[in-house]
């Protein structure tokens, strides 16, 4: 396995609170990692922390061999990390093939002279995004409401269209947050197949899961947080029967968590 | 120019192109059919389309990138005293045109990136304060830097300044044609003046359907999903807020040359307000709005200065409302009755007019 992702004793406090707690985890090329955990386990605060939303307290993301800018979102972007959100957050106003195309913006480098003079760099540029963001529409499903208005799409293809919005960024790990949230059981069974679709096309894919049927069917290995501690890791069967996770999610005392 | 078209009514839709045609006539013919009506109106035009260079800028910033700015007059000033300093007997530097319109337009860039580095991280009421706050330092500035070194003369403002002089033909100069038909300087203006609005809705219109105008819509929509996608909000806040303020700084240069004299009450917040009514009545976010709404809410004061005050003499013999005030309460009302028929403004921002289009013709969509 080659290494993706390293996350060495990450740590994130707020005020009172240790949402995360010395958490390491390594993830391979082409895997599809699950993170899971009850609520509050901390699961979103180590995606703002690996996104770049929080700085970390302590620890460090090696990230293809280089460590991850903290703090800088569009630099952790630009390196091939891209992230969707578990609250759906679109561009509302715009429609759903111009999200796209603004998710290909770090990729792209018209100046503003370019564009005023349009030169040819700058229209070719133009038209691949163009091209592209129809393409990524295509490939989630949803070219269709291409010229739609984001917020006027139904609550499935939203989530569709965020993971386009995602993929327009070129990245080379797709962290995923609670994609199936209010998804019924056909969307679900249909998102499973796109994530498939987009690890078998070469993205590494970090998953946070409610929807344990979901993680355990899709995810190569699984990691298991409660309060902010990493309690286990290993292929789903084996953290399934983890008695510790059992306990984190059962509350069956937490031995294992403090 | 397509989305003005496109929002001549009736027409607009039926048939753009000669929509087209219809607003590009008019903008050619307007000062004609001022011109019948007395040379005033011609003026009021021409101070029309300054405010439209503004409202345009104001647009970008406000109605683009989401920024709310009260203190927007304060680059119209810089540009204003840019001129007046480099191209009057102030200093007595009379610098070409062409170095003076670059320059003013500069300046007021800078102006607005030094505005922009210290709100990088306020929104909404938080930003408005702060700007407007800026716009009211900029005009005490020109008021009181007189003393102990008289640079801008204080609240005497400049006077006398260069008229715009293009290859050695003056704009403030009436043609003489022949002995009875001369061309008036206010016609000249008028379309140079033109010539700059033209120039600049296109810029602008390149802009938001760029790689840089949908940065904009990103980031006004949602700005964490915006850095979460890679935009550097920190650069395209200050991109915005500088290029607005160059649309400030010309028009700002381009009405210090025409009134020939600036002075810091011309610049106040009173100013900024009427700036943002324009691009909030015509529409946040749409170019064709921030036109419409300069076009009428500066002519209006005007056509109620004239016909305030006879119209009342004639109905009860004596004055009841002063101009001024009658102003201020038909702005009023105005804004109120758009507020709850036209919330989104007189034409209101539609992503279907600028981009599907765009999209059609790249045989993306149907």
């Amino acid at each position: 396995m080659i290494t993706l992702l390293e996350a060495r004793g990450i740590g994130k406090r707020f005020g009172g609170l240790q949402a995360l707690s010395d958490v390491s985890l390594t993830i391979g090329k082409g895997e599809i990692y699950g993170l899971i955990g009850p609520n509050g386990a901390g699961k979103t605060t180590f995606f703002n922390v690996l996104t770049g939303a929080y700085t970390p307290d302590g620890g460090e993301f090696i990230f293809n061999g280089t460590v991850l800018p903290s703090g800088k979102p569009h630099l952790v972007v630009a390196q091939g990390i891209a992230r969707t959100f578990q609250n759906i957050r679109l561009f509302r106003e715009l429609t759903a093939l111009e999200n796209v195309m603004a998710g290909h913006h770090i990729r792209t480098n018209a100046t503003v002279w370019g564009i005023l003079t349009q030169n040819k760099h700058t229209v070719e540029e133009e038209r691949l995004t163009t091209e592209r963001a129809y393409e990524l529409l295509k490939y989630v499903g949803i070219e269709r409401f291409a010229t739609a208005t984001a917020k006027n799409l139904s609550y499935g293809d939203q989530r569709r269209l965020e993971i386009a919005r995602a993929l327009a960024t070129e990245p080379q790990l797709l962290a995923l947050d609670e994609p199936a949230a209010g998804m019924n059981a056909t969307e679900t069974g249909q998102l499973k197949l796109l994530i498939d679709q987009i690890r078998r096309d070469g993205i590494t894919v970090l998953l946070i899961e409610h929807d344990v049927k979901l993680v355990m069917g899709l995810c190569d290995r699984v990691a298991v947080l409660d309060f902010g501690r990493k309690i286990a890791e290993d292929v789903p069967a084996v953290v399934q029967k983890n008695e510790a996770v059992i306990g984190a999610y059962l509350g069956g005392g937490h031995k294992n968590a403090h | 120019m397509n989305e003005l078209a496109l929002a001549v009514p009736w027409l607009g839709k039926r048939n753009p192109q000669a929509a087209r045609w219809l607003v590009i006539a008019l903008a050619i013919g307007a000062p004609l059919i001022a011109m019948a009506f007395g040379r005033t109106w011609v003026r009021v035009l021409d101070f029309a389309l300054l405010y439209i260079l503004l409202a345009l800028g104001l647009n970008l910033v406000v109605g683009f990138a989401g920024l709310l700015d009260l203190g927007y007059i304060a680059f119209y000033a810089v540009g204003a005293y840019t001129f007046a300093f480099l191209s009057s007997p102030h200093f007595d530097v009379h610098l070409p045109i062409w170095v003076v319109l670059p320059l003013a337009a500069g300046f007021a860039a800078t102006a607005g990136i030094m505005l922009g580095f210290p709100v990088l991280r306020l929104r909404g009421d938080y930003l408005a304060i702060v700007t407007l706050g800026f716009g009211e330092i900029v005009r005490i500035f020109m008021n009181n830097l007189n003393y102990p070194v008289n640079i801008t003369n204080g609240p005497q403002g400049i006077n006398a300044l260069d008229p715009i002089i293009l290859f050695g033909w003056d704009l403030s100069r009436n043609i003489q044609v022949t002995e009875e038909v001369s061309i008036n300087s206010l016609f000249l203006y008028y379309y140079f003046f033109l010539a700059c609005v033209a120039g600049s809705i296109m810029f602008i219109q390149r802009l938001q359907i760029s790689r840089v105008g949908r940065a904009w819509a990103a980031m006004r929509d949602d700005e964490l999903a915006a850095k979460a996608i890679g935009i550097n909000t920190r650069n395209m806040k200050l991109l915005a807020f500088s290029l607005g303020a160059t649309f400030g700084g010309l028009s700002g240069a381009l009405f210090g040359s025409f009134q020939g004299f600036v002075s810091p009450e011309s610049f106040s917040l009173m100013e900024s307000i009427a700036v943002l009514t324009m691009v909030v009545f015509g529409g946040m976010g749409n170019v064709a709005g921030a036109i419409v709404g300069a076009l009428i809410l500066s002519a209006l004061p005007e056509i109620l200065r004239h016909l305030a005050v006879p119209v009342q003499q004639a109905l009860f013999g004596h004055v009841l409302l002063d101009p001024e005030v009658l102003r201020m309460l038909l702005l009023s009302l105005a804004m109120i009755l758009m507020m709850l028929l036209r919330p989104a403004g007189l034409i209101p921002a539609n992503a279907k007019y600028s981009h599907i289009r765009h999209l059609k013709s790249k045989g993306v969509a149907q």
